[in-house]
């Protein structure tokens, strides 16, 4: 479990990392949501199913949603 | 300069959370977790202890937290205001979208309103079930941008729910009890019809949650792209 445990940090690490790299905004998106699914399953693991099923629907689904609405607006969806 | 005061912060973060970390003892002292742990599933009648603490323990906090969401949607929707009536149109999405938008629109429609339903028995619930709701609204729009959601019906949905939930409250306290009390049997624990009020407050905030944000999202789609 602690193994799992410590792939997923690194995992969720990396991540991060690449989502400030990166130069394409919406692969950085995609790498923010990455993040995001980490942390759920992170919870699931700490046993909060709750708060993991909000992470996964609003951390993973909806925020890059609404950011990739915001990067159409703003002239940012193609590289 | 600007080094040596971020060092100097760095330096003053650390000390604080040392300073923290020397003066909570973690897992030593019982929380209220514990008594909470212990007694809601009586008192409430809710299998989801969450659920419990979130809509009978402290419902109040839950109003205020829609109340936040509702102010944070309105202001997203006064700031993006209305495309001009010129604004040229994205074209329709390809076969595959538009092909998996019909798909998922009946499935999401489903799997939102079961986690709203069993907010009481299984985690999840109102916020999450919502949040599942709106994202089934939002796809049919993204495949056919032409089309868009009914902002009145959208509307009527999301007051009506909100409205609902502060009546339940109100409705407790017509009978001497404090605000926004679980009213009604509880039923057996477990049952898809127990726990009193605590479903029907949960499907109000869902159908809240939802239709504010599937407005917010769908206004969000049709702002004017950059050119």
């Amino acid at each position: 479990m602690e193994w799992l445990v410590l792939m997923i940090v690194i995992v969720m690490l990396l991540s991060a990392v690449a989502v400030l790299l990166m130069k394409n905004f919406m692969a950085a998106l995609a790498a923010l949501s990455v993040v995001s699914l980490g942390m759920s399953v992170l919870f699931v693991i700490l046993r909060a199913p709750d708060v993991a099923m909000t992470e996964a629907a609003i951390g993973a689904g909806l925020s890059s949603l609404m950011f990739a609405l915001a990067l159409r607006r703003l002239g940012l969806w193609k590289d | 300069m600007r080094r040596i005061t971020s060092a100097l912060f760095l330096v003053g973060l650390a000390v604080l959370v040392a300073a923290v970390y020397q003066q909570m003892n973690l897992l030593v002292t019982p929380l209220a977790g514990d008594a909470i742990n212990a007694s809601a599933g009586q008192q409430v009648g809710a299998g989801n202890i969450v659920t419990a603490v979130v809509l009978a323990f402290r419902g109040f906090d839950t109003l205020l937290e829609l109340t936040i969401l509702f102010t944070a949607a309105t202001v997203g929707g006064l700031v993006l205001g209305k495309p001009r009536a010129d604004a040229p149109r994205d074209p329709d999405a390809g076969f595959i979208l538009q092909a998996g938008a019909d798909l998922f629109f009946p499935l999401l429609l489903v799997v939102g309103l079961y986690i709203i339903l069993h907010g009481h028995l299984t985690p999840g619930g109102g916020f999450q079930g919502g949040v599942v709701l709106a994202a089934a609204f939002f796809i049919p729009v993204l495949a056919r941008p032409g089309t868009t959601l009914d902002h009145h019906a959208v509307s009527l949905i999301e007051g009506l729910a909100g409205a609902a939930f502060i009546l339940i409250g109100l409705l407790a306290m017509l009978g001497g009890e404090v605000f926004l009390t679980p009213l009604l049997d509880k039923g057996a624990l477990g049952a898809l019809f127990s726990a009193g009020t605590l479903p029907l407050l949960y499907l109000a905030v869902g159908l809240k949650v939802g239709a504010e944000l599937a407005g917010l999202l769908a206004q969000l789609a049709a702002t004017e792209a950059a050119d």
